[in-house]
């Protein structure tokens, strides 16, 4: 039986019709360009994420709009110069970026400090460490929408700042460290007053805790976002509280054998097993009451004793290589200095902690939601400099 | 209007427009200056806005002001012009329109109309339109996102609000603002007259829910994900500036006290204080009443503003269509068994 054009038209028009049902809703992405001016990546740092609605399905992250060329400069220094210059590479944490070039400098040239040089340093190196992630156990709120904790913060670091500045002479960049030794003694009254701010940095952690860690709308937005499984974060060469949090119990501090004192006090490593932001912000709160803790054992136990090893007048480093690391507040930072004998390094190779921890993003930003980025790389907590050098 | 009866009707509609448009700016400048800048700068240790002008910092608001005013008017290249432009003007018109059936004493009160609460809940989503154009027109992807989430937040908050209020309603036999006051005003708690009842203590889920769910239409924290300063830099905002942006921040605030004052109204008993239930006292005295309910209101609101963190767009969701919605349903369903049994 021959099919008629009516049959035809009804067949075709029943198919168009079934096809119009099948067709999904097409969506299309769109390309977000998250900085380099943005206020979460607090600095300079770029994220080119493709948006499906508001879910991402690629990031790239773009770094190199604050690269200073730290790593050139160096060899055009000498070597008691090369810590000016350092100083700025994670500028919250100035005193500790000083310690492992001094380190390895101190290496070639076979010199050790007196024990009361090794002490304060690792005094100025813990405190250091509290002046910076205070900032960031109130800045992840601001992050989140919670703006009061960051002004909690900013209140308390000043007193570590303070006391930064009355014993170096310098607020954020103490220059203080030298080739054998550091550049002061403590001054008069120091000890009592650093005993009392600790005592407020402890409180601001307690604070910190209820207010922030203990809010369901915190633990809601950072619990399961941005989990590093411990081998994936290996792999991208992740270091200090980001890996902790992973679960991997590696702290330089403890495990590098280290000419500072840490090996004489009584402390602990903090981990956590999730490997989630909230995982990072708690090992990183635990780890800010343990250097207050550090700090008064410090000031307890400072050995008596000059503060300045022998050295040249005019310093040269003999020939070699030699490679220093230390664990940072942002992580393992090293440097890999080759001298050749001269007034300055011939080549200096600076690994920061920031560059590496936030190489993991692309891979940890696949699929998540909008806001998920920016917790994601509030708690992966890297700074500028440290990432640009 | 005290003197209704002797004043003309067209003298009238503009005494009370030039009363109702003075509001908004004083409102917002009163909440700013109280909320915004010294309960938030006592809260967290800021400096800044206790020092200009010398004693507490009374200068801040004003210098702001004259920032905002004397600063240039950009409009971006890309931008739709008049949309762009009128987009302000209709965010704040749904919120000028809010305080037409506000009453603040036993004859104050603009229009009393018989839907006043039905009234004021579907004005008060016209500002969303007023924000997807702002959203639209400032070609922005941050503002474009920004606005679609406030669309989407808007209106899943609209309907917890509506059903918040319906409790009252039931209690009251009256959507009139005027006649749910007056229904506090002549209740009475087990027999004790002399407060009234203040819904409040009936419907104190719904008072929670009508917090939550302003606080939401307000878009501030923890529901302030369309202006998230810390991924959309200003959500649909973004673009604006100068007198354009102090509409935005006028409109929010000014709301902010009208809904303050609608939940004064409907869960506090409004203007109506236990001494002069009428005449010429109870309109003398309304006002304040109202505005010391208000500014309760409006410090709790200020307060969960600036203590949590902010729900992400899927949570801020199942919020509303999971918890709140649900809720508000069975609150209504309580109150109107106990309306029937009672």
């Amino acid at each position: 039986m021959a099919v008629t054009d009516q049959q035809r038209i009804s067949y075709i028009a029943s198919q168009a019709a079934d096809a119009r049902l099948n067709v999904e809703l097409q969506t299309e992405e769109m390309t977000l360009n998250l900085g380099p001016q943005h206020p979460a990546t607090h600095g300079t740092l770029r994220i080119v994420a493709r948006l499906d609605g508001e879910q991402v399905v690629k990031a790239d992250v773009v770094c190199g709009y604050m690269h200073r060329g730290y790593e050139k400069l160096t060899e055009v220094r000498t070597f008691p110069q090369v810590t000016t210059l350092i100083n700025r590479i994670d500028w919250l944490s100035s005193f500790a970026n000083e310690v492992p070039f001094i380190l390895a400098a101190e290496d070639l040239m076979e010199i050790e400090a007196p024990p009361r040089a090794q002490w304060i340093r690792t005094l100025f190196f813990e405190l250091s460490r509290i002046a910076n992630i205070t900032l960031f156990i109130g800045e992840m709120g601001v992050q989140l929408g919670a703006i009061t904790p960051v002004f909690f913060a900013f209140r308390d670091r000043e007193y570590v700042l303070n006391l930064i500045e009355s014993a170096t002479g310098g607020r954020f960049h103490p220059n203080f460290d030298r080739i054998g030794g550091i550049k002061d003694d403590l001054p008069k009254g120091w000890i009592a007053e650093t005993k009392d701010a600790m005592r407020r940095i402890r409180g601001y952690c307690d604070e910190l805790e209820q207010l922030l860690m203990g809010n369901e709308i915190f633990e809601a937005r950072t619990r399961g976002v941005g989990v590093i499984p411990a081998d994936v974060g290996l792999s991208y060469g992740l270091s200090g509280a980001n890996i902790r949090a992973s679960g991997v119990d590696w702290d330089l501090r403890r495990d590098a054998p280290s000419p500072l004192a840490w090996k004489e006090l009584d402390w602990k490593v903090w981990t956590h097993p999730d490997g989630d932001s909230f995982a990072r912000y708690w090992v990183r709160l635990q780890e800010t009451r343990e250097a207050t803790l550090m700090v008064d054992q410090l000031l307890d136990g400072l050995p008596s004793g000059p503060i300045q090893a022998k050295v040249p007048r005019i310093i040269k480093v003999p020939a070699g290589e030699a490679w220093a690391h230390t664990e940072n507040p942002l992580g393992e930072m090293g440097y890999y200095v080759v001298s050749q004998g001269g007034l300055g390094p011939f080549r200096c190779k600076i690994r920061s902690a920031s560059f590496h921890n936030v190489s993991i993003t692309p891979w940890l930003l696949k699929g998540v939601y909008v806001p998920d980025i920016i917790t994601i790389l509030s708690s992966l907590y890297f700074i500028l400099g440290d990432i640009d050098r | 209007m005290m003197f209704a009866l002797e004043i003309p009707y067209w003298e009238l509609t503009i005494i009370k427009t030039v009363i109702v448009l003075s509001i908004i700016p004083a409102g917002a400048v009163v909440l700013g200056y109280v909320f915004l800048l010294k309960m938030m700068a006592h809260m967290q240790s800021r400096m800044g806005p206790m020092e200009p002008g010398g004693f507490h910092g009374w200068f801040q608001l004003i210098g702001d002001g004259i920032k905002f005013i004397q600063k240039e008017d950009i409009i971006p290249g890309e931008a739709d012009r008049r949309v762009f432009a009128l987009a302000p003007l209709v965010v704040l018109i749904s919120t000028f329109l809010l305080y037409v059936v506000v009453p603040t004493g036993p004859r104050l009160v603009v229009q009393n109309l018989d839907v006043g609460i039905f009234y004021a809940l579907a004005v008060s989503s016209l500002g969303v339109i007023g924000v997807l154009m702002a959203g639209w027109a400032s070609a922005n992807k941050f503002a474009l996102l920004g606005s679609l989430r406030a669309a989407g937040q808007l209106i899943a908050y609209e309907l917890p609000l509506v059903l918040a209020v319906v409790g009252v309603v039931i209690q009251a036999n009256t959507m009139s603002l005027q006649g749910i006051v007056h229904a506090q005003a002549d209740g009475s708690i087990f027999g004790f007259s002399g407060l009234g009842n203040p819904f409040f203590f009936t419907q104190i889920v719904g008072f929670g829910i009508f917090l939550a769910a302003a606080q939401a239409e307000l878009t501030q924290t923890p529901f302030d994900m369309p202006v998230a300063e810390s991924e959309l830099v200003a959500g649909y905002m973004t673009e604006y500036s100068g007198f354009r942006f102090l509409f935005f921040f006028m409109a929010e605030f000014g709301t902010a006290l009208a809904l303050s004052a609608i939940a004064a109204t409907l869960y506090f008993g409004g203007w109506y204080q236990p001494l002069f239930k009428t005449g010429i006292m109870a309109d003398l005295l309304g006002p304040v009443v109202l505005g010391i309910k208000v500014m309760l209101i409006a410090f709790l609101i200020f307060w969960i503003r600036f203590t949590f963190p902010r729900f992400r767009e899927d949570q801020l969701q199942s919020f509303a269509w999971k918890i709140l919605i649900p809720l508000s349903l069975v609150n209504i369903m309580v109150t109107a068994i106990f309306k029937v049994v009672l």
